[in-house]
């Protein structure tokens, strides 16, 4: 990540250059440093009640029901994770939202099983396995139905935009099988975390 | 496919109520106390939003820095011969690149190419599979590890790009199979 990200700074500076643009390079930097904030602000509201909801499920218990019938699967994809309940239900529900196309609705989600992953995570500093699997589904982004794209062919005329939808599924479904046996093969070839002190 | 696809519009837009509501209910079945519990786990959000405003600013200033530099146009101008040999119409390259890193820009390039090419052409209908099966894999890790405060990220990254590769092909093949 901290050669991606100076590799990308470096690079829009050299092309900028070149391309006579510097100036729009400049200005990217401060209309996209504010537009990241009013991301977390957007983001900001829908935590805040995701996180209070979910503290209501995690104290009735129905997140360790939801949990129990998930677990065969759980124990196959997120080994060390597969007994908490607050991860495995998060995680479920991470999941069912992103293929429905709730994103907004998926990164509260998300990031309550990263907190719970990260509370069984030996090593504070690096990613666990469960945690790498997590983002290996997440990155892949598997939807039903791609609207925001069915959206777009609609607005320009496009002639029965649907009919994307079957392909699509296709490819996205290959994308996060790949992603998912990538991480399970990658478990093996990574050297294991190495255990650090609990603070 | 056109009823496949209004019942997954059923399902999206009752499966938030769905879920609130169950959670509730189960809830004041059990006599918890709902509202002062909601409030509890509420306060937590704010700090996990502090949390991850310098990894979202650090990513997307990146990516609109990069955005518009142009570099996407010179390096797409410089594989156009390549792609050329594969069937894949040179428009789509900056969006295989833009897709992992931005999903709104990556909306905005596939705009481009719908409005600047043929209706029901084949680089606008490669172009709508690309962009509908992928996730902004750099945005994602950004966030997630951020909200913990992960910094090794093992193979995480790695699994996104393989996984976004394994995409691009998937999307040049099923193309050609449907449309071509």
């Amino acid at each position: 990540m901290n050669f991606i990200w100076a590799f990308l700074i470096l690079i829009s500076f050299v092309f900028g250059a070149l391309n006579g643009k510097l100036d729009d390079v400049v200005n990217s930097i401060l209309s996209g440093a504010e537009s990241s904030i009013t991301i977390a602000i957007n983001i900001c509201g829908v935590m805040v009640f995701w996180l209070g909801i979910m503290k209501i499920a995690e104290k009735s218990g129905i997140a360790e029901k939801i949990s129990k019938v998930l677990r065969p699967f759980a124990k196959v994809l997120f080994k060390d994770a597969s007994n908490n309940e607050n991860a495995i239900s998060n995680i479920a529900m991470n999941f069912s939202a992103n293929a429905l196309g709730l994103s907004n609705a998926a990164t509260p989600m998300g990031i309550k099983a990263m907190e719970e992953l990260q509370k069984i995570n030996k090593d504070k500093s690096s990613a666990s396995d469960s945690m790498c699997m997590l983002l290996a589904m997440n990155t892949a982004g598997f939807q039903l139905i791609p609207a925001t794209v069915i959206a777009v062919l609609a607005s320009v005329g496009f002639n029965n935009p649907t009919q994307i939808i079957v392909p699509t599924l296709l490819v996205t479904s290959f994308a996060f099988v790949t992603a998912i046996i990538t991480a399970k093969i990658m478990q093996k070839f990574f050297p294991p975390q190495s255990e650090t002190e609990v603070q | 496919m056109v009823v496949l696809r209004q019942i997954i519009d059923i399902i999206s837009l009752l499966a938030l109520p769905a879920i609130i509501l169950s959670i509730l209910l189960y809830a004041i079945y059990k006599k918890i106390p709902v509202y002062e519990t909601f409030v509890e786990g509420a306060k937590e959000g704010i700090d996990v939003t502090l949390k991850i405003i310098p990894y979202l600013t650090a990513i997307i200033v990146a990516v609109a820095m990069f955005r518009a530099s142009g570099a996407l146009d010179t390096i797409s101008y410089l594989f156009t011969n390549i792609f050329d040999k594969f069937n894949i119409p040179s428009d789509i390259l900056p969006l295989a690149i833009i897709r992992s890193l931005s999903g709104s820009a990556a909306l905005g390039v596939f705009s481009d190419i719908a409005q600047n090419n043929p209706v029901d052409s084949y680089v606008v209908k490669l172009g709508a599979i690309m962009l509908g099966s992928s996730e902004t894999t750099f945005y994602v890790l950004a966030v997630y590890f951020g909200s913990v405060g992960i910094k090794k990220y093992r193979y995480a990254l790695l699994t996104g790009i393989i996984a976004d590769i394994a995409g691009i092909i998937g999307a040049v093949i099923i193309a050609n199979v449907f449309f071509l």
